[in-house]
């Protein structure tokens, strides 16, 4: 089946920036205090985004204003309000990913040739972070393995490293936030391939705020948050498993993994249950955060309490 | 200056602006004003203001001596409470919206995780300075009272303890509040060998009048 993509316009080319800024400005005079801090929430509306399969059924979609107010993302201050203060710093303009290392045909991408790589599509997935708090997020995006099999893996690759940009002086310094920068992440390159893991471009119908991760970064539903990491500058194909900031920051308290996991616990915060955004009693913690379905397989017979 | 450290409005004032923080939160929570996730704001808050109660009202002392306001003594035994009373908040949040009163979850909690480990040890040690706050207790409890208060230097480190083993990863904060609590501390030894006389507080200052020898 053929799936017509729409006109290669960029959305800038669209309506001219002025009146872009403009109407936002119109938009947070309009709304007063009520959009404080959400103010970075209107990115621009993605074009031909399709339902996907995969997408999370039966969820109530928590309200974007509490996906954009609360966030991690360290780079841009520890506390959960700082990134929406502050993400507004981060520079996009000409963004490149390279994607480079074990593979036949490593290229540097600009953003506009990533996202027509394949046709975006909206999934809702559940999103639960290693603090014990949940949201459920309709991500626009397309599966990782997609970019992957573009770059031909050769047969030596069996990871994927990631690297989110770090700009410095407009980011928090290393020192100041306690972990390593450029934040890292990486994946079994099996894992990596799975469809449920998204290369993600934008959340209700319209591209990332800064905040979240933009321009791009991943989302895998079944891992706590922290492993989707944000901003992606550098997707690396490895022969060994690859360090990842936070198991570097402190390695007993996380792994590599990282898979959701209620059976085993956090030495800081028990992962038996979790606070949905929004909602007031806790919930069970689901194994793979309900998706074992899809992932299980992929950990047959490893010891998740040793590999977690 | 003086004056208005006597008057009855002082005392007042400072209830007020203490209990201010608490209103706060309570009309944020009206208002449902309090961000993503209101548990998390309001467990921070109400530990961070306790950590803030401890360190106020261990600076009565040494602010006493350097600044020459011994009528500062009046507003100890409120800033010690009001310690007490956000710490008590804290603690009730925790068992409450975290915990739902669920004795295995709080149980489980207290022995695994060193933090609140370190948590509970802060809060309990604040409970009998509180219960002994009182008069009554100042009189009968004597020079002994002054020992037992010494607790809460034990309170205010543990709970800087406890929120430096709590934040993943970015230590500024805590650190800052164990540096407060440290010159707090090293005040104290400075003076009492400068001057090992000016010491006593409580029976210069007691609303009870402690006849010597008693």
């Amino acid at each position: 089946m053929l799936i017509k993509n729409a006109a290669d316009i960029h959305s800038s080319e669209i309506t001219p920036k002025a009146a872009y800024l403009n109407r936002r400005s119109f938009l947070a005079a309009a709304s007063g205090a009520l959009l404080l801090g959400a103010a970075d929430a209107q990115g621009a509306k993605l074009q031909n985004v399709q339902k996907s399969p995969l997408t999370t059924t039966g969820e109530k979609i928590t309200p974007v204003s509490d996906v954009t107010s609360y966030n991690n993302f360290y780079e841009f201050g520890t506390s959960k309000t700082d990134p929406a203060k502050n993400a507004s710093r981060l520079k996009t303009d000409g963004w490149k990913v390279s994607v480079e290392g074990l593979c036949d045909k490593p290229r540097v991408f600009d953003l506009d040739a990533l996202m027509k790589l394949a046709p975006i599509e909206e999934r809702v997935y559940r999103h639960r972070c290693v603090e014990a708090w949940s949201i459920v997020v309709p991500w626009n995006g397309y599966s990782l393995s997609t970019l992957l099999k573009a770059v031909e893996p050769n047969a030596k690759a069996k990871f994927v490293a990631f690297e989110s940009v770090y700009q410095s002086g407009t980011m928090l310094s290393s020192f100041q936030a306690g972990i390593e920068f450029p934040y890292r992440e990486g994946l079994r390159l099996d894992e990596a391939m799975n469809p449920l893991a998204l290369l993600c471009f934008g959340m209700y119908g319209e591209s990332l705020p800064n905040q979240d991760g933009a321009p791009v970064r991943l989302v895998l539903p079944w891992k706590y948050g922290f492993k989707s990491i944000k901003s992606i500058v550098k997707i690396r194909l490895v022969e060994k498993q690859p360090p990842t900031t936070w198991a570097m920051s402190n390695p007993s308290e996380y792994g590599f993994y990282s898979n959701v996991n209620p059976q085993v616990d956090h030495p800081r915060w028990s992962q038996g249950s979790e606070r949905r955004l929004g909602e007031f009693l806790k919930r069970k913690t689901l194994m793979f955060n309900g998706y074992g379905d899809q992932v299980a397989s992929l950990y047959q017979g490893m010891d998740l309490k040793k590999n977690y | 200056m003086s004056a208005f450290l006597k008057s009855r409005w002082a005392k007042i004032f400072l209830f007020l602006l203490s209990l201010l923080p608490a209103l706060l939160l309570a009309w944020g929570a009206y208002n449902g004003d309090l961000g993503a996730n209101p548990v998390e704001r309001i467990t921070h808050r109400t530990g961070t203001w306790a950590l803030r109660f401890l360190l106020f009202t261990l600076t009565i002392t040494p602010a006493r001596r350097l600044l020459h306001l011994l009528d500062l003594i009046r507003f100890r035994r409120m800033l010690g409470l009001f310690a007490f009373f956000y710490g008590f908040l804290h603690l009730m949040t925790w068992m409450w919206l975290d915990k739902f009163f669920d004795p295995t979850e709080m149980w489980n909690d207290v022995v695994k995780r060193r933090f609140i480990t370190a948590g509970m040890l802060a809060f309990s040690l604040m409970v009998p300075l509180a219960i002994t706050s009182t008069k009554g207790w100042i009189r009968r409890l004597g020079r002994r009272w002054q020992q037992l208060h010494r607790l809460i230097y034990f309170s205010a480190a543990i709970a800087v303890i406890h929120y430096y083993w709590l934040v993943k990863s970015d230590i500024r904060e805590p650190l800052f509040y164990g540096a407060v609590l440290t010159a707090l501390l090293l005040l104290r030894l400075y003076k009492s060998r400068q001057a090992p006389a000016v010491r006593p507080a409580v029976q210069q200052h007691s609303p009870v009048s402690i006849p010597p020898g008693s």
